[in-house]
């Protein structure tokens, strides 16, 4: 409750700016209830004045009718009013928050995105907004004028005649009950649904997911037979699920009816003893019709309010997950970046209780190469997130010509590191974009440039629209190796004094491959590079190699020094390489 | 749509009683105007308490029958919906299980998967409501009006009148909004795959100081869904109260009317209450049937989208050939093959024999048409040009079944299925014996895998085989492919997960086996292919040359090129 109430402080404070908006919505929703439920007062006005033949008052009638229109215009009006600031209202926050949650992940630290699904962040920034901003601004105003109508009807109720408002009181509670009878009931009914769904959906995934398999091995019958059992199981949870569930709207149906006739016979009753005319009946009647309306929607708001706020609070968890440590107030900077790159008493780790780097110590010179190597999965993104200060050290310096990176400015620090990742990520867009990303004022020669030196000019000028064709989100139509292409060319448009390179080779074919090493050759003059290296030349010719093994560092010197002292890397070097 | 509804076989007598219910109900429903007419005309002016009373109590019966007739009408329209949607499941599995691999690349996993679940539920949702509301609600609109002609003609104009403004009002602003809200789907779309695409190359972004400006596009994109949303809610804003408008203009109108028929002597007061009280349910009606109308057309969308998968005609061409045992020779007869759509073949012009018995390497890049080559032996894919022989006879004239039972294959994706390491393994063969079991393993080098499981050949496999390693996933997936013994053994780079040493063991042991099958290793390491009887070079698509490693190394160029980057000479002269 308390942490709910927490979060309806967080959402008001967003709905702020709203306020007038808002205020304005309540106002339209207030005179839009008062004249709808005027109406029926009016209506039965003007009945009661068509007693019967020869003695109808026409003036009255008229009169009536004229209040009518003017009752129907202004309700339709000021409803229409309310619809459109609600709308207002929702989608703007809507887009707030979304912006908000946006601009907030730009500044997590890797560590947070790192250790949350994808899917689940995706889902925060646009299932659970919509389900919150839907359910909770919708569910508020319905809310506001289902209440605002209850209040009215009684109070309207109660005035003309407290008798018969009496049994609308007593008797509409019960379509409440049973809705809620059934609601319970049924809950059980459709979690067993859900959870035969769930096994049925995580069985068509791996039937037709491998289907190639399942067809190899001939099995399609089997598979088959295993989908229809759990599929019959569903077919009779769903049948008694969906079923009991729609008993809901004729049993409530059923005790308006019930309120209805009620009405009707005390109504009625009155009537003939002639303290009450037939018009008033009218308007009761019409009444109890609209009566249960506003409570069940309330019921259903009710939950829906619930879940709204549940999916607030995990936006807001987003939204609240701390950022990481903010740009030093006065960034320091290299005078010029030459390269130097020193590192100190390095202690770092993902989680504290398993120590991966310690008392890490590495001095490269401007223009060396360092070739990180070790077996698939042995972390050596560790060492490309410390340099590129995607995650920082627990303890000891990076320092890049001298100055300690962690007290430069993160963007100034990353300025100067040109990376190629084996996750080769290009952006929806053009190509010319992707090769720009670093440099968006570069100019097309400086593009063409670029693209040539990273031998990207080639393919890229056979595609059908050149350096302008589109790319998807998972780098379209293009190859692996077009892709590693298109992420040099990127890094060889800012040309920056140091490198991070991952030698992808495992998809990549034998030709692609070699004009790879070729670009790569060209990037790396003059430059400090980390390789994360496969190839043998690569590694031979680095001037210093990091061996890595379980994410931890554990051996560094020259190819010769390596194989002398005959560890790791010697056994590694043996098995890899050697024959 | 319409092809579906032969899934509706069998659930004739529900569709007709569901709907039939239904409309019970709403005959009972529309009376109750006419009781009320009663007890004001009658038991009001006649003061006749007794009257009222009876009428009331009729007025709770009618609800009461009313209540039976509508649960009825919800237990069959339940009953067909759900008995249709399970029906039409079935089939679209079955279907797609006989899909050919072509067509599976083609319509892609996550389409079809999609079609199976949720496009099925929203059809199911949509004849559900469809069975109830769908006679219902115009039933009440219009046996409104009917019941407006029985009181009174002029006043029925009235009704006459304004439904079909009603129904104007209603279903244009439905046509208006509709494509507007395919526009805020789109835009929505856009939303997320920013979202997502921020996220997968969030290293990359920040690497170049992205995050301004990705933001700047981001809050672009919310800004034009917004706009979007709030052009589509303002039209949408003015149904409820343009019909609110209208319903009370025609009261007007009717109450107008209704006094000048009172004052004649034409019509009763009660009467004119049943009147308004009948425009009333008018109203409440056609809102429902709008909203009826937006879930029909979703399921519709859902259904057409289903019924396209149901129209594919699975193109796997099956012969009758059904051999009882085979020896495993295969030849390729100058063969080209092409996959769907592609502008250049996958594989040209490759010609060769396989012996039976003998192990034949296939190795090459990525791309070069490894796969494509040992796809098209047990008839996954066709050949465009050329022949594909096994025993002597065409592939394609073997029974499909019957051929792919005396063949194994290891896929380059090491796949387990949930369910016990024995389930797994009987894949191969549904009678072998344990002790089979065990000697498949044993020559899949997989024995310790599964003794090292609790429980042993009944050790669970989780989903996707994630309790595995990749290493332990692809060894018993070679087991699963050895239980059958077959004539031919398929390895697709299946044993880049293992290291050199049990890779050199597994070799040996399917060469030592009674009988060995004819084997197709197809690698990216030439220490794999390297003791073949005979190794097939390709190079996009093409052989670039066939023999054993001696004769390759001298005289085939880009066998050179492949082994000396993974052996590298200075490297074998210091080893």
């Amino acid at each position: 409750m308390d942490n709910q109430l927490a979060v309806l402080k967080k959402i008001l404070r967003r709905i702020r700016r709203y306020l007038p908006v808002l205020a304005l919505s309540l106002l339209l929703a207030l005179i839009y209830v008062a004249m709808s439920l005027y109406i029926p007062i009016l209506v039965g006005q003007a009945i009661d004045g068509i007693v019967a033949a020869g003695s109808v008052d026409f003036d009255l009638v008229a009169r009536k009718l004229v209040y009518v229109a003017i009752c129907a215009a202004v309700a339709g009006l000021s409803q229409w009013g309310m619809n459109e600031m609600n709308n207002r209202i929702t989608y703007s926050v809507t887009r707030d928050i979304r912006d908000e949650a946006f601009a907030h992940i730009q500044t997590l630290p890797l560590k947070y995105l790192d250790s949350h699904p994808q899917g689940d962040l995706v889902s925060r920034v646009i299932s659970d907004v919509d389900t919150f901003a839907d359910g909770l601004l919708m569910g508020f105003t319905q809310l506001f004028t289902g209440v605002m109508t209850i209040a009215g009807t009684l109070i309207l109720m109660l005035t003309i005649r407290w008798q018969i408002a009496l049994v609308v009181i007593l008797v509409t509670p019960l379509s409440l009950v049973v809705a809620n009878f059934i609601a319970k009931r049924t809950y059980s009914m459709f979690r067993l649904q859900t959870a035969i769904r769930g096994e049925q959906t995580a069985l068509i995934d791996e039937t037709i997911g491998e289907m190639k398999v399942v067809q190899a091995f001939g099995h399609e019958q089997a598979s088959l037979e295993q989908f229809d059992e759990v599929n019959g199981r569903l077919e009779a949870a769903s049948l008694r699920a969906i079923f009991f569930s729609s008993l809901t709207n004729p049993s409530t149906r059923f005790v308006n009816a019930v309120v209805y006739a009620g009405v009707a016979l005390t109504g009625a009753l009155l009537a003939i003893g002639g303290s009450f005319s037939v018009g008033s009946l009218t308007s009761f009647l019409s009444y109890a019709n609209q009566y249960t309306k506003p409570f069940n929607e309330i019921s259903g708001v009710v939950a829906e309010l619930q879940n709204a706020i549940a999916c607030a609070g995990r936006v807001f968890e987003l939204i609240e997950a701390p950022a990481q440590t903010p740009e030093p107030a006065a960034p320091q900077r290299p005078e010029t970046v030459h390269g130097a790159v020193e590192i100190q008493d390095l202690a770092f780790s993902y989680s504290p209780e398993k120590p991966l780097i310690q008392d890490f110590n590495l001095s490269v010179k401007p223009g060396q190469r360092v070739a990180i190597v070790g077996p698939t999965g042995c972390g050596k993104t560790t060492f490309i997130n410390l340099i590129m200060r995607f995650y920082d050290p627990q303890g000891g310096e990076i320092r890049l010509d001298g100055v300690n990176t962690r007290s430069m400015d993160r963007g100034e620090l990353r300025a100067s590191v040109g990376m190629v990742l084996q996750d080769t990520w290009l952006k929806a867009g053009t190509i010319r974009e992707n090769i720009a990303m670093g440099r968006p004022d570069a100019t097309e020669e400086e593009i063409l440039a670029a693209a040539k030196q990273a031998h990207a000019h080639g393919f890229i000028k056979r595609l059908p629209q050149g350096y302008d064709t589109q790319i998807g989100e998972s780098g379209g139509n293009l190859s692996q190796g077009q892709k590693q292409l298109l992420c040099i060319a990127r890094v060889m448009l800012c040309l920056p004094p140091m490198l991070i390179l991952d030698e992808a080779t495992s998809s990549i074919d034998t030709r692609t491959e070699i004009r790879i090493q070729k670009a790569f050759d060209t990037m790396m003059q003059g430059r400090t590079s980390f390789i994360v290296a496969h190839r043998l030349s690569t590694i031979r010719e680095a001037d210093v190699i990091l061996v890595m093994r379980d994410g931890r560092i554990v051996e560094q010197g020259t190819h010769e020094s390596l194989l002398k002292r005959g560890g790791f890397y010697a056994q590694l070097y043996r098995s890899q390489f050697a024959h | 749509m319409t092809k579906l509804l032969k899934y509706m076989k069998g659930y004739g007598k529900e569709c007709i009683l569901g709907p039939l219910f239904k409309l019970l109900e709403a005959t009972f429903e529309l009376m109750v105007p006419l009781v009320v007419a009663r007890i004001v005309d009658e038991g009001i002016g006649g003061g006749d308490s007794g009257y009222v009373v009876r009428m009331c109590l009729v007025m709770i019966l009618l609800g009461a029958v009313g209540l039976v007739c509508a649960v009825t009408a919800q237990y069959f329209a339940a009953k067909a919906a759900v008995g249709f949607a399970a029906r039409l499941r079935h089939s679209v599995m079955a279907h797609i299980l006989r899909l050919s691999y072509s067509q599976i690349d083609t319509l892609g996993t996550s389409t079809m998967v999609t079609r199976m679940t949720s496009d099925i539920n929203q059809v199911q949702n949509g004849v559900n409501l469809t069975l109830r509301l769908l006679l219902r609600s115009p039933f009440v609109v219009f046996g409104a009006m009917v019941m407006a002609f029985t009181i009174d003609t002029q006043a029925a104009l009235v009704f006459a009148g304004v439904i079909p403004v009603l129904c104007l009002v209603v279903f244009g602003i439905m046509l208006i909004t509709m494509p507007m809200y395919r526009r805020i789907q789109s835009g929505l779309d856009s939303v997320t795959s920013a979202t997502r695409q921020n996220l997968t190359g969030v290293r990359v972004l920040r690497a170049f100081r992205m995050e301004a400006r990705e933001t700047a596009e981001f809050q672009d994109r919310t800004e034009q869904l917004t706009a979007r949303q709030l052009s589509a809610g303002r039209i949408s804003a003015l149904m409820n109260p343009m019909t609110f408008v209208i319903v009370n203009l025609a009261v007007i109108l009717l109450i107008r009317v209704g006094a000048l028929k009172v004052d004649s002597g034409a019509l009763t007061q009660g009467l004119v209450v049943a009147l308004y009280n009948y425009m009333s349910q008018i109203l409440v009606e056609l809102i429902k049937m709008a909203n009826l109308i937006i879930n029909m057309t979703k399921a519709a969308a859902c259904a057409n989208r289903i019924e396209g998968i149901l129209e594919i005609v699975p193109d796997g061409v099956s012969g009758d050939a059904c051999p009882d045992t085979l020896a495993g020779k295969v030849e390729f007869e100058n063969v080209t093959a092409r996959y769907a759509g592609a502008a250049a073949p996958a594989l040209e012009h490759v010609s060769f024999t396989a012996e039976p018995g003998q192990t034949i390497g296939i190795i090459g890049g990525t791309g070069s048409g490894k796969t494509t080559l040992v796809n098209l032996i047990p008839g996954f894919y066709p050949a465009e040009s050329g022949r594909v022989r096994i025993d002597g006879v065409d592939v394609q004239a073997y029974d499909t079944v019957a051929l792919r039972e005396k063949i194994g294959i290891v896929p380059q994706k090491a796949v387990l299925f949930h369910g016990t390491i024995r389930d797994n393994l009987r894949w191969g063969n549904a009678d072998a014996t344990d002790d089979a079991l065990w000697q498949a393993l044993d020559t899949a080098q997989a024995r310790e895998v599964v003794k090292d499981k609790a429980g042993e050949l009944d050790g669970e496999i989780e989903q996707g085989g994630a309790n595995f390693s990749g290493g332990q996933r692809q060894r018993l997936t070679i087991a699963r492919a050895l239980v059958r013994k077959p004539a031919i053994l398929i390895l697709d780079d299946s044993a880049s997960a293992l290291d050199y040493a049990t890779d050199a063991r597994l070799r040996m042991a399917i060469r030592g086996q009674k009988n060995p099958p004819t084997t197709f290793i197809v690698s990216q390491r030439a220490a794999s292919v390297r003791y073949a009887d005979q190794i097939v070079v390709l190079d996009d698509g093409a052989v670039a040359g066939i023999g054993t490693h001696d004769t390759l190394l001298e005289t085939c160029p880009v066998y050179q090129e492949i082994y000396y980057s993974q052996f590298p000479k200075e490297a074998q002269e210091n080893g």
